[in-house]
């Protein structure tokens, strides 16, 4: 078994059974399904608009290559400075460049995903920099030296009870536990980051190329800060985010925000164009964008899972995931949890280290129901075990095989089968000694559940009495 | 199993789990083997069996006596793979005395899921939690699904925690009278 499957395993089996953190999500998941609801409703066709997104995330993916060539010129002309990066090392190093010719001590980032993959934080902290999250939930998972447990809501895992409590050790300034309280308590640490920070750094949710500008989508602000205030502004953005067309945004915004977070439109949309013009009053005096590949390409050759390369990040999967709301965003260990994030980390970080998690997963369908690009999410995954078991494309465990050489030849013959069910109710009889111990070889199912007994009777052998 | 059944008129399946991987997931399987064309005309006649009823012979009441209240399991693959949301309703709605309760997580995963319950029994138990707790919450005397499977999950938690629930198949409930 691979580190990442044991350590999958372990956390599972610690965080699955903790009613605490399960009545946690679900109240927090039972408020998002509601208003998400609403929300849908507001559209006069909620599948036409699934439709129309998933077509026109597929057309941009299937031509990324001129997409992003007019995104970058178009970004460019403006007087941007566009950066190419095939992986994580060129990124941080593209990055870890700006902020030395920046002379840069400070920096202060808004929310990125991108960020986490390429682990850009402990780079710029170990080479001396200070970086400082701007988005509420990402600096109370900063403080507590945690990764974010969901694409959206980083912090969704702990109560406000806990937020006072770190906010008083880490900030010694925490009046009371009520959310705007300690909201306020945030802005009064960021605002000063703001002023000192020498660079910005963002994510982006969306570039279109037709016009050559970053959409971000976010609630708080944060980011706008982030973008105007510090003399250069950073965008790392996968090369996925491409839109076409400027009008796209018409539909992605609004299905981005009742996706994300049951919002009809959160509450700051602002796209980003290029470093301050001449006449302008502020912005940035110099833009970089860094365009990140880091195995994307990878996905885009898998004809059968591109569409996976459509996600915008919205996280309504994990939201609905039976499996995340019980293990919870940690237990991952990737950057993107939940069913996209198993169907893409075995493309982007390697298929036998990290099949487990697609395994993990009773195949339910309800993540590829609600993607609002339609992804065939769990389709996808039923896909990864095939090509993880596969003679030519994985390695079937030993056990697998021969547990199938087994049940062929029994299933393939009626005489055999019916045989082995006569068996099996001694077997039954006999394994009712040992029952849900350590011993019993169906352990696993009976330690928590009860086996029923095989029926005296097969169906076969009762059309043959009554028929 | 396709060369069995190649002769038959229609096949019924008294599960969405099995109707699905025939219906659905036989054509894919065989896509591209010599069994192709056998696959996909096999699939083309499997039914889950409520689905049978209703939408192939048009029949919604079969005198069927059962004075119960009631929730419904909707089987995912019975649900997403053979949108099958329906007609397991409308056999219920003509079951005399039966009123049906609906629960608020009836279309999540009971956990079952083959081998993941046993590949991954703590997952597969929260998952099971989460599905008789609001099973208990419509405060019925059973629980009715078209899966055996996801019943056994649910009947075995239930047992094993003494939680008193009874879980009984569409086809059972149809049988009374």
């Amino acid at each position: 078994m691979s580190a990442p499957a044991t350590h999958f395993n372990e956390d599972a089996r610690r965080v699955a059974p903790d009613t605490r953190h399960r009545g946690i999500i679900q109240t927090a998941m039972g408020k998002y399904e509601v208003v998400r609801d609403q929300r849908k409703l507001w559209f006069q066709d909620w599948q036409g608009a699934r439709n129309l997104a998933a077509r026109t995330k597929f057309e941009a993916v299937n031509h990324l290559d001129t997409h992003l060539a007019e995104f970058a010129r178009n970004i460019e002309a403006r007087g941007t400075k566009v950066h190419w990066a095939s992986n994580a090392e060129q990124a941080r190093n593209i990055i870890l460049g700006i902020l030395k010719e920046q002379n840069a001590k400070v920096i202060v980032k808004s929310k990125a995903m991108t960020s986490e993959e390429i682990h850009l934080n402990d780079a710029m902290e170990h080479a001396g920099y200070e970086v400082v999250e701007s988005d509420l939930g990402e600096y109370i998972v900063q403080l507590r030296k945690e990764p974010p447990y969901h694409l959206v809501f980083p912090a969704m895992h702990l109560t406000r009870g806990e937020i006072k409590d770190l906010f008083q050790e880490k900030l010694n300034d925490a009046p009371s536990d009520d959310p705007e309280a300690l909201t306020m308590v945030a802005r009064r640490a960021l605002r000063k980051k703001y002023l000192q920070a020498d660079v910005g750094i963002t994510g982006a949710n969306f570039a279109i190329a037709e016009t050559g500008m970053i959409s971000i989508t976010e609630n708080e602000g944060n980011a706008r800060l982030t973008a105007a205030l510090p003399k250069t502004m950073i965008t790392l953005v996968g090369i996925e985010k491409i839109l076409p067309r400027l009008e796209d945004l018409a539909l992605f915004l609004p299905m981005l925000a009742v996706m994300g977070t049951g919002q009809a439109l959160t509450c700051y949309n602002t796209m980003y164009g290029g470093p301050r013009q001449p006449g302008e009053a502020d912005g940035p005096e110099e833009y970089h964008v860094v365009l990140l590949d880091n195995q994307r390409t990878t996905l885009l050759a898998d004809a059968e899972q591109r569409d996976a390369l459509g996600c915008i990040r919205c996280g309504a999967c994990l939201n609905v995931c039976p499996i995340f709301r019980n293990v919870g965003g940690h237990t991952y260990g990737t950057v993107y949890g939940g069913p996209i994030g198993s169907v893409i980390t075995p493309h982007l970080r390697g298929l036998q280290q990290w099949k487990h998690l697609s395994y993990a997963s009773s195949l339910c369908g309800a993540c590829t129901e609600t993607c609002p690009v339609k992804i065939d999410l769990h389709h996808h995954l039923l896909q990864n075990r095939r090509n993880a078991s596969a003679p030519t494309t994985g390695k079937p465990s030993f056990f697998q095989k021969l547990a199938f050489k087994i049940f062929a030849p029994i299933a393939n013959r009626p005489g055999l089968w019916s045989l082995t069910t006569k068996l099996s109710r001694i077997g039954m009889k006999l394994r009712g000694l040992v029952n849900g111990s350590v011993v019993d070889p169906a352990q696993a199912w009976t330690k928590t559940r009860d086996l029923p007994p095989i029926a005296k009777q097969s169906f076969r052998e009762w059309w043959k009495e009554n028929k | 199993m396709i060369e069995a059944l190649k002769d038959s008129e229609a096949v019924v399946i008294a599960s969405g789990s099995c109707g699905a991987m025939m219906s659905v997931f036989y054509p894919q399987l065989f896509s591209g083997t010599p069994h192709e064309a056998a696959a996909k005309a096999v699939a083309a006649k499997c039914f889950e069996f409520s689905s049978f009823l209703v939408n192939k012979l048009g029949v919604t009441d079969l005198g069927a006596k059962f004075p119960h209240k009631v929730t419904f399991h909707d089987g995912c693959h019975g649900l997403r793979e053979l949108n099958n949301k329906r007609p397991p309703r409308e056999l219920l709605a003509k079951v005399k005395g039966l009123e049906l309760v609906e629960m608020g997580a009836a279309e999540t995963c009971c956990g079952f899921g083959g081998t993941f319950s046993a590949k991954f029994p703590a997952i597969s138990t929260a998952m099971g939690d989460v599905k008789c707790a609001s099973a208990l919450e419509t405060k019925t005397d059973y629980i009715v699904s078209c899966d055996s499977s996801c019943l056994m999950q649910i009947q075995g938690l239930a047992d094993k925690q003494k939680k008193g629930i009874k879980t009984i198949h569409l086809a059972e409930v149809l049988a009374q009278s």
